[in-house]
């Protein structure tokens, strides 16, 4: 069995050497830090360190202080109500997360939603792709003590969280996918308003380039810090751009497309280097490509106008007024008898990319009202073991720079 | 200001000095309502995120809706700090922090509970891992919403500015020592017993 | 999509590799399930890995209590191999419900080290030989609860509330 990287054997000790890594034995006094959940640089959970005068032997992350239970209590709710409960795993993120969960019943029940609603639906994965990616930016910014990253990103962020407000009338629970199609259609200015965001969006990039990714300050910082190399992260397990800036292209809608990306032209960006500046470059040129993909669904919605965005047979069998309603606004209403709806028994298994990495949904049915169970992993949940793992070795300053640049989420993580 | 108020504050003892020079300032003169005043233009919030309403805390000190304007700037230790956002559910792991950094805080201090889990569990009202934030540290203002928006929340900060000046809270903790517009709260059970020190 | 030809490959691979240990294979929808006696599950995994599958996605619990077992799922696929990462094989044992016992593969993919000590926590199943066995999420005491399985009732807010379940 291969020792774990902070252990002292004679025999890993020769191995590291050969290898020209530096080995020194822990002196006598280690001490712990307990880096809180009160603490700028913490998020919601508990660190604890500890450290042989400013290296760090060894570092235990202490999560669940946001775990809220969603897999027990999605199974004493109805089909549809887990979906505003898993959407507040990750908040800033809510389509990428409830899209795999309603492709997973829609496997169960065999039915397939329109393309209409399958482009609306890419569309607003993109644009919380986006604001997700830039919330990891502001808040990277906060944990280097960069407050005007912080400041610009949270700034540029608004411009798609009001973009999402127009198109689901929440600026961040949408609740917008259900089995079948989705809630709401596009309004009639939508497109021009989506060209305009990218455009201002693609004009910030080069500044964003210009102070903060190749401020020399910041590239210091971030060089050579939290090296992950190939073969580590393939055995780790990450994912998401960590696992894209250490050379892998590994990526959902690349590997087994899921609603409409295999129609869309969008490109997947890949670093070698492993550390954090590759990491932190991998999510802005994601975002770039992102701005591709929106406008390239807003022109596709454009062209078709006047099509269904709920599925034939659901549509057939709503009354006339809710015809009406959905002719005349563009909204579904479901009937009540959606609250109660059997899913054939069975078992199924979907994914999909959230912004910061793969998440994966296993949902069983015994053919009742209620689900039997619902097992999800989060991709930071998957990241979790960054902490263990990498973070040894370093100095007590570099952990907030790898913290930042893994994106590692809690309350996604604790579910 | 000749008179004998100034011989009966005068005494040698620094103690009772300094208590009626305080008697004769905050009662006699008003001071207290510059107290107030000053009280109110800087509440600080500490950096304790609980929950998901966090990323609405996140934006509401963003450009957009710029809530330092009131005086509130997000700063890092509890010790320097007057008030604290409880943002959405309260865990029972959270729970102990939450009252650790509580009782930290230098009186006179605020909290606002933000979000629909903060008043009676939200979304997750049956869940076995949490906690009603109202039994663990006493609550002043309350928002709706789930969760608020950005809005709401700098209108719960204008309104707790109401709160102040209109029940002179920081200037009668200054002459009675104890806040008494609402009740002490303190946790039935030991929400710390799960820590191994 | 994956096509059938390709699946059939695999499958036939896996029979060929894992000869003797698998009960049963089938194909499910959006995972290949591999069952396996509770036992032999070391080898199978070590044999999975040498194929190329090189780390775990999820480690799935399901509790039967009608046929008072517990169904551990390990949903594996592979990072470096371009044509085993299409898809997910899921490796799955049964343990007893009383005795809950099982060999943790942590010596074989690292990846599994946090999720089996999810597993622990909530649903009370001992891995032997894992490095750090103890609570991930919850506190000890509602550890010992055992809160994900199905004798431990939350109240219900489904529109059937109050009408007893048949588990």
């Amino acid at each position: 069995m291969k020792e774990s990287p902070t252990s002292t054997s004679d025999v890993t000790i020769k191995e590291l050497e050969t290898r020209g890594i530096q080995v020194r034995k822990i002196e006598k006094e280690v001490y712990e830090v307990f880096i809180g959940p009160q603490h700028p640089g913490s998020g919601h959970m508990r660190i604890i360190v500890r450290l042989d005068g400013d290296i760090i032997a060894e570092a235990d992350p202490d999560i669940g202080y946001v775990h809220r239970t969603m897999e027990k209590l999605s199974e004493v709710r109805e089909w549809l109500k887990p979906i505003p409960l898993l959407e507040r795993m990750t908040i800033i993120d809510a389509c990428n997360i409830t899209v795999p969960y309603v492709n997973a019943l829609e496997k169960l029940m065999d039915k397939a939603p329109p393309p209409r609603a399958s482009y609306l639906r890419v569309l607003l994965c993109e644009i919380n792709r986006v604001a997700s990616h830039l919330y990891g930016f502001g808040i990277f910014g906060v944990f280097l003590g960069h407050s005007t990253a912080y400041m610009w990103a949270f700034g540029d962020r608004e411009v798609f969280v009001e973009l999402a407000e127009i198109l689901t009338g929440a600026r961040l629970t949408h609740t917008y996918p259900i089995p079948g199609g989705v809630r709401r259609d596009m309004p009639q200015d939508f497109p021009e308003m989506a060209r305009r965001a990218v455009k201002y969006m693609r004009r910030r990039l080069i500044e964003y380039q210009r102070i903060f990714l190749d401020n020399p300050v910041i590239v210091k910082r971030l060089e050579g810090v939290g090296v992950i190399s190939k073969s580590l992260a393939a055995e780790l397990g990450i994912v998401g751009p960590n696992v894209r800036g250490s050379g892998i292209k590994y990526d959902v809608r690349l590997i087994e497309p899921y609603e409409v990306y295999d129609e869309l032209e969008f490109e997947i960006p890949v670093y070698e280097e492993g550390d954090a500046l590759a990491r932190t470059w991998v999510r802005v040129e994601e975002i770039k490509q992102s701005l591709n993909i929106i406008e390239q669904a807003v022109d596709w919605l454009e062209r078709h106008k006047g099509e269904l965005i709920l599925s034939k047979d659901d549509y057939d069998k709503l009354p006339k007024l809710h015809k009406e309603i959905y002719e005349k606004t563009g909204r579904v209403k479901l009937l009540p008898v959606h609250a109660s709806m059997k899913i054939p028994a069975g078992k199924a298994v979907a994914r999909g990319e959230a912004g910061r990495g793969e998440i994966f949904y296993y949902v069983e049915s015994d053919g009742g009202t209620i689900p039997y169970r619902v097992r999800v992993v989060t991709p930071s949940a998957r990241n979790a073991i960054v902490f263990k793992y990498i973070v040894p070795g370093h100095k007590l300053m570099d952990l907030p720079a790898i913290y930042g640049s893994i994106d590692y989420f809690p309350p996604e993580s604790d579910r | 200001m000749k008179g004998s108020s100034i011989d009966r504050v005068y005494v040698g003892n620094l103690n009772i000095a300094a208590r009626r020079a305080r008697d004769l300032l905050l009662g006699k003169l008003k001071l207290g309502e510059i107290v107030d005043w000053a009280t109110t233009f800087s509440l600080w919030p500490v950096h304790l995120m609980t929950s998901c309403c966090g990323a609405e805390f996140a934006a509401t000190w963003s450009p957009r809706f710029d809530a330092e304007q009131y005086g509130a700037l997000p700063w890092v230790g509890p010790r320097q700090t007057n008030f604290i956002v409880i943002e959405g559910t309260v865990t029972r792991k959270m729970a102990c922090a939450l009252r650790i950094t509580y009782e930290q805080m230098p009186n006179p201090k605020f909290v606002i509970a933000m979000g629909a889990c903060a008043l009676d569990g939200g979304l997750f009202y049956n869940s076995y891992n949490i906690v009603r934030p109202w039994e663990v540290v006493p609550v002043d203002i309350y928002i709706p919403g789930c969760p608020p928006p950005p809005e709401a929340l700098a209108r719960a900060i204008l309104e707790l500015r109401k709160k102040i000046r209109e029940k002179n809270i920081a200037s009668k903790w200054l002459i009675e020592g104890w806040r008494n517009d609402r009740d002490y709260v303190s946790p039935k059970e030991d929400v710390c017993r799960w820590w191994r020190p | 999509m994956v096509e059938a030809l390709s699946l059939d490959n695999i499958i036939n691979s896996i029979k060929l590799n894992l000869e003797g240990l698998v009960k049963s294979i089938s194909i499910s929808k959006g995972y290949i399930e591999v069952v396996v006696d509770a036992s032999h599950i070391v080898e199978a995994a070590l044999k999975l890995k040498s194929m190329g599958y090189d780390h775990v996605k999820s480690i799935t619990t399901i509790d039967y209590p009608k046929e008072s077992k517990i169904r551990v799922v390990y949903h594996a696929s592979s990072y470096i191999n371009e044509d085993l990462a299409k898809t997910i094989i899921g490796l799955t044992a049964d343990i007893p419900r009383d005795n809950p016992v099982i060999d943790s593969l942590s010596q074989v993919w690292r990846s599994v080290e946090f999720q089996e000590r999810e597993v622990y926590e909530f649903f009370g199943v001992i891995f032997r030989e894992h490095p750090d066995l103890r609570p991930l999420l919850i506190i000890p005491e509602l550890a010992e609860k055992k809160v994900l399985r199905k004798d431990f009732i939350v109240k219900e807010e489904s529109i059937y509330e109050g009408i007893p379940h048949k588990y």
